[in-house]
């Protein structure tokens, strides 16, 4: 069976200064359409960099990534992008970002009446409606991260992809942020890539966690499913046996000391 | 004086240090106002004692006051000149009428009046010189140092050339310059003279550098992060450089600007000197040829004129980066 995205063998040699540093090889990844997938591993191990070559932002210089049942070589909207310190441009207001991007999708798919409701219903999806007219810095980390994710979306790709979303936010923030690509990731089905650090994060949001050995040569040490029921509630889950189990795995997984 | 800074002091609300950080907003410019008066009203004293005991062969140097009955002198010359000037138009309508009135198929003209530049026409001459100067060298320097910022190709086709042009004075083309213009320049134009067009393009010569250079690092600059959004969102270039790599870069490219326009204004004083073409640097030349006594004061109005318009110069510009520039909280000084 052709699953919806595959990566094969993916491994990337970096050349700085005529060094050669191989820094994935050998990653094997089968994601079905509407997965909710997390990438976790210890910094440095090469999680941005499967991410970017997912985007089609770095080239494999091994195997490949297929999409849809076809080759991944360069970006395209189809797999849109939150970066990890939201890469929003300073000097367009919150609406102007996300037009931005709306316009080129839409450009020959949908009449460009259409670009104003749809740019609002994806902040309002984020609910950043009401800053709409705001710059960047005017707002909070919190916020420009809605924004960077409103703008994926609003891309309708087939896959998001996050690199550590959250990161830079802070404990509250993050559980509210959370909790809203659950809502957001449950009534859209979208197939998501995410990059964390945080175990709770992962384990309350994937339905696959995929743990990377530590580089270089980094490839996928564990994968493991998580199967909790959804929606899924923080609270209810603290206590939960399984969920205690899945985060137990992972933990053993990253501080084990085989890996 | 210590009695003036004594009753500055009293006027200011922490009465016995000078705490620049501390303050509302009126305070603290007050502060500044007082500050910089003072400062110049030390240098005018100083420059008044200096310039008491320097004897050179022209006489005495000038001191304010002298430079003050200058500017004074200067002025009543501007409007002697401006009023022959009226008469002189003034005379030849009479003529033309009369002449007419006799014969009415006469061919009436206005002959244009050419009497000796004023100091308000020389100043006149070095702004339009600077400006059209300036304005040639940013025209051809931002495009390139988009376009070499862009690719790395051609920027390392060109870099060499700019590391080895860069550092040449513009006075050593001046020969150069004017004898290319002198041989493939004609024009009847009045503005556009054989001496400002050499002028304009020794300033174009040595204004361009600095504008390349920033506009080019200002442009490679730009945060990988956004490079990255353009390429998912797949950004066509003409937008990609309108969206994203001009908004990043136009502070660096200002930077780079002012210090064209800076360095311009510089060179073509030095070249108007050089090349007896019409502009300030001709007015210092001529009135230190003239060697009167009243020839120093002159020249140094000149001087201080010089330094005033570059100051506003330099805040011109300074307005027009805040009015393109996205970041109104930035701190441009
Ligand atoms: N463009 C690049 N050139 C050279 N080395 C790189 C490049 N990008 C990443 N690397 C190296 O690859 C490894 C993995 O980096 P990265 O994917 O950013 O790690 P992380 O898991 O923290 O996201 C690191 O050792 C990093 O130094
Ligand atoms: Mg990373």
């Amino acid at each position: 069976m052709q699953c919806y995205l595959e990566l094969s063998n993916v491994g990337i040699e970096f050349n700085t200064n005529n060094v050669p540093f191989k820094a994935l090889s050998n990653v094997n990844l089968k994601v079905n359409k509407g997965d909710f997938v997390s990438l976790i591993g210890h910094s440095g191990c090469g999680k941005s960099t499967i991410l970017n070559i997912i985007a089609g932002l770095h080239q494999a210089t091994e195997g490949g990534v297929i999409l849809e049942g076809r080759q991944v070589d360069s970006p395209n909207p189809d797999r849109a992008v939150v970066f990890q310190n939201h890469a929003l441009l300073p000097w367009l207001t919150v609406y102007e970002n996300v037009e931005l991007a709306v316009k080129q999708v839409f450009k020959g798919r949908r009449p460009a009446s259409e670009v104003k409701g749809w740019v609002e219903h994806n902040l309002d999806l984020v609910s950043m409606t009401h800053a709409k007219d705001k710059l960047p810095h005017e707002i909070s980390g919190g916020m420009k991260q809605r924004v960077g994710i409103a703008r994926g979306l609003s891309m309708e790709p087939k896959v998001l992809l996050m690199d550590e979303p959250f990161g830079a936010l802070d404990a509250l923030t993050r559980a509210h942020l959370q909790d809203e690509l659950m809502r957001i990731h449950s009534s859209l089905n979208n197939t998501v890539i995410m990059i964390t650090h945080d175990v709770d994060e992962a384990v309350l949001l994937s339905d696959k966690i995929v743990m990377l050995t530590v580089g270089p040569e980094a490839s996928i040490g564990e994968l493991l499913e998580v199967n909790l029921e959804r929606p899924r509630d923080r609270l209810a889950l603290a206590d939960d046996t399984a969920y205690i189990g899945y985060r137990n795995d992972v933990l053993r997984f990253l501080y084990g000391g085989t890996h | 004086m210590e009695a003036i800074l004594n009753k500055i002091r009293l006027t200011l609300p922490s009465a016995n240090s000078f705490d620049f950080a501390s303050g509302s907003a009126i305070t603290k410019m007050f502060r500044s106002w007082i500050l910089a008066g003072t400062g110049i009203l030390v240098f005018l004293f100083m420059w008044h004692v200096a310039a008491s005991n320097i004897n050179t062969s022209l006489g005495q140097f000038p001191g304010p006051t002298q430079v003050w009955e200058q500017v004074g002198s200067l002025k009543a010359d501007y409007q002697r000149e401006k009023q022959r000037e009226r008469d002189f138009m003034v005379r030849q309508q009479e003529r033309n009428a009369e002449r007419l009135a006799v014969d009415p198929d006469y061919d009436a003209r206005i002959r244009p009046y050419t009497g000796r530049p004023t100091f308000v026409d020389q100043v006149q001459t070095s702004l339009l010189t600077v400006g059209f100067g300036f304005f040639i060298a940013t025209i051809i320097a931002i495009p390139l140092g988009i376009i070499c910022g862009l690719n790395s190709s051609i920027y390392s086709a060109i870099n060499p050339l700019i590391q080895v042009f860069k550092p040449v004075s513009p006075l050593a083309w001046l020969p150069l310059v004017t004898m290319v213009v002198s041989a493939l320049y004609v024009s009847d134009s009045e503005v556009f003279t054989k001496a400002f067009v050499t002028s304009a393009i020794t300033v174009s010569l040595c204004s361009l550098w600095p504008t390349l250079i920033n506009t080019t690092v200002g442009v490679t600059s730009v945060d990988k992060d956004l490079i990255n959004v353009s390429r998912v969102i797949q950004l066509p270039a003409h937008l990609h450089v309108t969206k994203i790599v001009l908004p990043s870069a136009v502070p660096m490219i200002f930077t780079g600007m002012r210090m064209s326009l800076a360095t311009g204004w510089m060179v073509l004083i030095a070249a108007e000197m050089l090349a007896q073409n019409p502009g300030l640097g001709k007015f210092i030349w001529d009135e230190f040829q003239n060697g009167s006594s009243d020839s120093l004061g002159r020249i140094m109005v000149a001087v201080i004129a010089i330094g005033l318009i570059g100051f506003a110069l330099d805040k011109i510009m300074l307005l027009i980066q805040r009015k393109v520039s996205w970041d109104k909280t930035a701190v441009l000084r």
